[in-house]
């Protein structure tokens, strides 16, 4: 049995063959889950306040796309069409309580600081939609690389957002105050930096409708520069 | 009373869904295109939240929270000799109970109003993954409302905040359509502006004493 399994099997493809190296660059621009396949946005936009808070963010959702669409395709025979929402969701949702026990126990401050969001990595568009879209039909290895390029993919929008927001709102970068300060030290009545100059905060930017706005004007940028992505309506 | 009333109305303007916590926000972009799918599936949202969050809450106050077992055994209460805490278990639970609604839900709709199940078609298992459903039992697990009532009032509240935000941008999309939109923003990004200055407008709400 085994030696008739191997006469058929296919010759086996190269790890990074052109095709798999597709499936990790196409994600990052042109076929991005943010800004063309509208996938995970709940997330994107919420926690984008902060460069810290995306970073975290960005690669918890690395860490459970990668093992659950890994996971999902080794199961992807086993698993009955009728309830395989419910299957996905159910190792979705162990993933990300390991996530979590692991966030809560080494990172307390920037946990706190996500909150609920944590828990809506289950909900994440982005990890159900791969799962349905390419990993139910795909081998391991092909999922896992279609993984990393939708999670680069998500960061990346995620990670300028929250520099933008960021930059703009606080004046700072990662939390180092890069503009100056706005509290007055001792010969700087306005506060320091830029901010002694008369520069202020843009405090609008800290408010959650501005990361829609923000997200939208990256849209339009993406789309004037590649045409092919506009849509009709 | 009074509380459960101003949970209620938080939960509809100044606490919204989609305005000031981004929930759900991939099903309102996707189903938003006609008025006659955003009233269905905000409807299909109203109802599912405010079944599914009360239920969470017994879960979360009668099994999971730290001690939350003790009208099992005084033992495993707070303090007791064997105290258990499950919360860890929080996230599996809710979404089970959640699938297990959604998925009621969907063979109710499918007996009793065929066209409507028609409509929505698809969108009706998406429920499910939708996060202001899960986003609710979390705030509803985070914010520690005292009873049953005051969590069912969110539930429907928020339930209701959800609903309006969708009809109304769906209102808006069609509209649109005859209006001279840059091509680069059309569709999504137009979408997302739009959004993020609704969302403006309902901050005002925020400033209102309740």
């Amino acid at each position: 049995m085994s030696e008739v399994a191997e006469k058929v099997k296919a010759p086996a493809e190269p790890l990074f063959s052109k095709k798999n190296r597709k499936l990790v660059t196409d994600p990052l621009s042109d076929n991005n889950p943010i800004t063309i396949q509208v996938l995970g946005i709940c997330s994107a936009l919420a926690i984008t306040v902060q460069v810290e808070q995306a970073v975290v963010m960005s690669a918890a959702v690395f860490f459970v796309l990668a093992l659950g669409n890994v996971v999902i395709s080794m199961l992807r025979n086993l698993i009955p069409g009728r309830i395989r929402i419910i299957v996905q969701l159910v190792v979705v949702a162990s993933l990300v309580i390991m996530v979590n026990q692991v966030l809560m126990a080494y990172l307390p401050d920037v946990s706190a600081k996500l909150s609920v969001f944590v828990g809506l990595i289950i909900t994440n568009c982005i990890i159900m939609g791969r799962f349905e879209a390419f990993a139910m039909g795909n081998k391991p290895w092909p999922s896992f690389m279609d993984a990393v390029g939708n999670a680069s993919g998500y960061a990346i929008i995620l990670i300028m957002v929250a520099v933008v927001r960021e930059l703009l709102g606080s004046g700072s970068f990662f939390g180092i105050p890069i503009l100056g300060s706005p509290i007055p030290v001792e010969g700087y009545p306005n506060g320091t930096g830029l901010f002694d100059m008369g520069y202020m905060n843009n405090n609008l930017m800290v408010l959650p409708p501005m990361a829609l706005i923000v997200v939208g004007i990256i849209i339009w940028i993406q789309r004037s520069r590649n045409k092919n992505l506009i849509e009709s309506h | 009373m009074q509380e459960t009333l101003s949970i209620f109305v938080k939960g509809i303007f100044s606490e919204n869904m989609i305005f000031a916590y981004f929930l759900g926000m991939c099903s309102y972009l996707a189903v938003s295109k006609t008025v006659k799918t955003a009233v269905g599936l905000g409807a299909a949202v109203i109802f599912v939240l405010g079944i599914t969050i009360p239920i969470n809450y017994l879960l979360e106050n009668y099994v999971l929270k730290e001690g939350a077992l003790a009208w099992l055994n005084p033992e495993y209460g707070v303090g007791g000799s064997s105290t258990i805490n499950l919360s860890f278990l929080s996230f599996i639970m809710f979404i089970a109970v959640i699938a297990s609604i959604v998925q009621l839900v969907e063979m109710l709709v499918e007996k009793f109003a065929p066209s409507l199940y028609g409509a929505l078609g698809i969108f009706l298992p998406l429920i499910a993954v939708n996060c202001a459903i899960l986003g609710g039992a979390l705030f509803m697990q985070d914010r520690q409302y005292t009873s049953v009532g005051d969590a069912t009032a969110f539930g429907i509240g928020s339930g209701i905040g959800w609903f309006l935000a969708i009809v109304a941008i769906a209102a808006i999309r069609e509209k649109i359509k005859y209006s001279h939109v840059p091509a680069p923003l059309r569709g999504l990004g137009i979408t997302f502006i739009i959004t993020g200055l609704m969302g403006m407008a309902f901050m005002s709400f925020m400033g209102i004493e309740y």
